[in-house]
């Protein structure tokens, strides 16, 4: 289905903000911004919902430990007991102390990559996807606000441009998207 | 706008500290003939007076901290970091009071250093390796670094204070750069002294061990309940409806701080007990062994709870922000880094015959009545937001 976006570009964060507040307030949705730096304040006035990358990144640590715990015990102590240093490897709790910096070292290591590779493919923008901005400029000093007419039917287009204009952009561009 | 302190919390600390000394009294009659009760009664005094100093110094601390950073979001809680450090002259006193009595009976089988007997070749008693370390420890040098770590904190606390009141009259920001570089000299004074200071008073009670992690290890213990005192503070003051410019951005920040310096304790409690642990050196684990055997219960119930309760409860944003959630854990890692003191003193100084009861209940409880008394008096000397200082505005649209 072909949709209709309304692209509008500004040169001024706060000018975007502002304007945002404003359309948000007669009830326009706006579907996405795109900046080249994150807009402090801007998540909750176009909606958009708390990230639950923290709560990956906790389950991602607990799979670290586990895992750590889990193959030391069995490298360590059952595998191949070993001992080191006149501390013989007989049971992983009488030896725990000495398995604490890896685990830790371990879990930080998997919460930081499991995040990393989450937040890539959740965003689409794993190194070789083509880009998600609709204008490169938004990599260096512009910023975008992306208003999908489908999301917003009390309004038609013309509407919509009127209303953004009044907001101080720079550009504004139409788009059919498939 | 001014703080006033209400009836009720007059009431509360006069009734702490009634009860403190009624149980003082209690635990002195009945404890009185005791074997080392003198010990006894002085390790009480050292456990405290060190504890609630340390308290006022790690708020003394955390402003030159926040001066030496140039921090905005602080800005509207200064005045009760301020309150909290102006606990300082008191605590140095009682603690300088306690070093005192305890200089004057000759170590009280808690510096056993002092002891003269321990250094003289003739007597039985006369022990090499304290014999060994008297260059440093020896009375007269003990009471000239003591005078000296007290009086830099002193200067330090009243330049500060004195020039966050000035900066209330007249604004600008030449007071501003000069907090900033005294805020500087100061952590440099402090990196030193932290350290020097907790060998001499805490590390020599278990004199024959030493341990380089030992500064570091009472330094976070130190500021974890330091900010575990300003987010108490804060939210009391809160609930109160004093201080409308502080919101749950703040709250959090020092909720993010509890979280952080409880992590960096444990991690340092961890580090000098894994290393010695691994290395397995005689020398060394006898701290520990000491600590196990009579303490074993006590020392790993504080280790666990003072790692975990933070770590499991605080880690959400919103329990940060959530003010009965940062009392629960706050009050409890407060009463564990008590105990965190107690065992450094006690189980070096009487180890087995070291008791927990109603006297160190009611020294521990007269200690918390004064120091809630003197932190709020602080409190009424001055606006509880600063007027003029630079970063203020920041800090009232702080947002995270």
């Amino acid at each position: 289905m072909a949709e209709t976006v309304i692209y509008a570009m500004y040169d001024d964060d706060d000018v975007l903000k502002d304007g945002a507040k404003k359309l948000v307030a007669k009830g326009v949705k706006i579907s996405e911004v795109f900046s080249p730096f994150p807009i402090h304040g801007i998540d909750p006035i176009i909606g958009i919902k708390n990230t639950r990358l923290g709560i990956m990144a906790f389950i991602y640590g607990l799979t670290g430990t586990v895992l750590a715990t889990y193959g030391m015990r069995f490298f360590m102590i059952s595998d191949w007991p070993m001992n080191i240093g006149g501390k013989p490897n007989g049971s992983y709790l009488d030896n725990m102390l000495a398995f604490v910096p890896i685990t830790f070292e371990f879990t930080v290591l998997c919460a930081a990559h499991g995040m990393a590779i989450t937040y890539l493919l959740r965003n689409k923008t794993l190194p070789g996807l083509p880009a998600q901005n609709p204008d490169p400029r938004t990599t260096d000093d512009k910023f975008v606000m992306e208003i999908r007419l489908s999301e917003n039917t009390k309004f038609d287009a013309a509407e919509l441009e009127t209303m953004l204009k009044e907001t101080g952009i720079i550009e504004l561009d139409q788009k059919e998207l498939k | 706008m001014e703080f006033s302190i209400s009836k009720k919390a007059k009431t509360v600390t006069t009734a702490l500290m009634g009860v403190g000394l009624l149980f003082t009294a209690i635990g002195i009659f009945t404890s009185i003939s005791d074997h080392h009760f003198a010990t006894r009664l002085l390790v009480n005094g050292l456990v405290n007076s060190f504890f609630f100093f340390a308290l006022g110094l790690g708020a003394l601390f955390f402003l030159a901290l926040q001066y030496a950073t140039e921090t905005g979001w602080y800005a509207s809680v200064k005045r009760i970091i301020e309150a909290v450090a102006g606990f300082l002259p008191y605590g140095m006193g009682i603690l300088a009071l306690t070093l005192l009595t305890i200089t004057f009976l000759d170590g009280a089988h808690i510096y056993s250093w002092m002891d003269p007997e321990m250094t003289n070749p003739a007597s039985h008693h006369y022990d090499e390796i304290i014999d060994g370390k008297s260059a440093y420890l020896n009375k007269p040098f003990f009471w000239i670094r003591t005078i000296l770590y007290m009086a830099v904190y002193f200067i330090f606390l009243r330049g500060f204070r004195m020039r966050s009141l000035e900066e209330d009259r007249i604004g600008g920001t030449e007071l501003h750069f000069k907090n900033y570089r005294k805020g500087a000299i100061f952590l440099v004074f402090f990196a030193v002294f932290s350290s020097t200071s907790s060998w001499d008073w805490l590390m020599s009670i278990d004199v024959h061990w030493f341990s380089t992690l030992f500064g570091w290890y009472t330094f976070a213990g130190m500021w974890c309940s330091t900010m575990v005192v300003l987010v108490l503070l804060t939210l009391y003051l809160k609930s109160l409806g004093y201080l409308p410019k502080v919101n749950d951005s703040h709250i959090h920040d020092l909720g993010k701080w509890t979280f952080a310096t409880s992590f960096l304790w444990s991690y340092l409690w961890f580090s000098q007990f894994m290393l010695i642990w691994y290395a397995n050196i005689p020398e060394e684990t006898t701290y520990y062994l000491m600590r196990i055997e009579n303490f074993k219960f006590i020392y790993f119930a504080m280790f666990l709870i003072n790692f975990s309760f933070p770590m499991l409860i605080l880690m959400s944003r919103d329990a940060k922000r959530n003010a009965g959630i940062l009392s629960f854990v706050g009050l409890i890692i407060l009463t564990g880094h008590w105990f965190d003191v107690y065992v450094m003193v006690a189980a070096g100084s009487m180890g087995a015959g070291a008791k927990l009861g109603i006297l160190e209940l009611g020294i521990a409880v007269l200690f918390v009545g004064f120091f809630i008394r003197v932190i709020l008096v602080n409190l009424t000397k001055s606006p509880l937001t600063p007027v003029n200082h630079p970063f203020l505005d920041e800090s009232i649209h702080h947002e995270i």
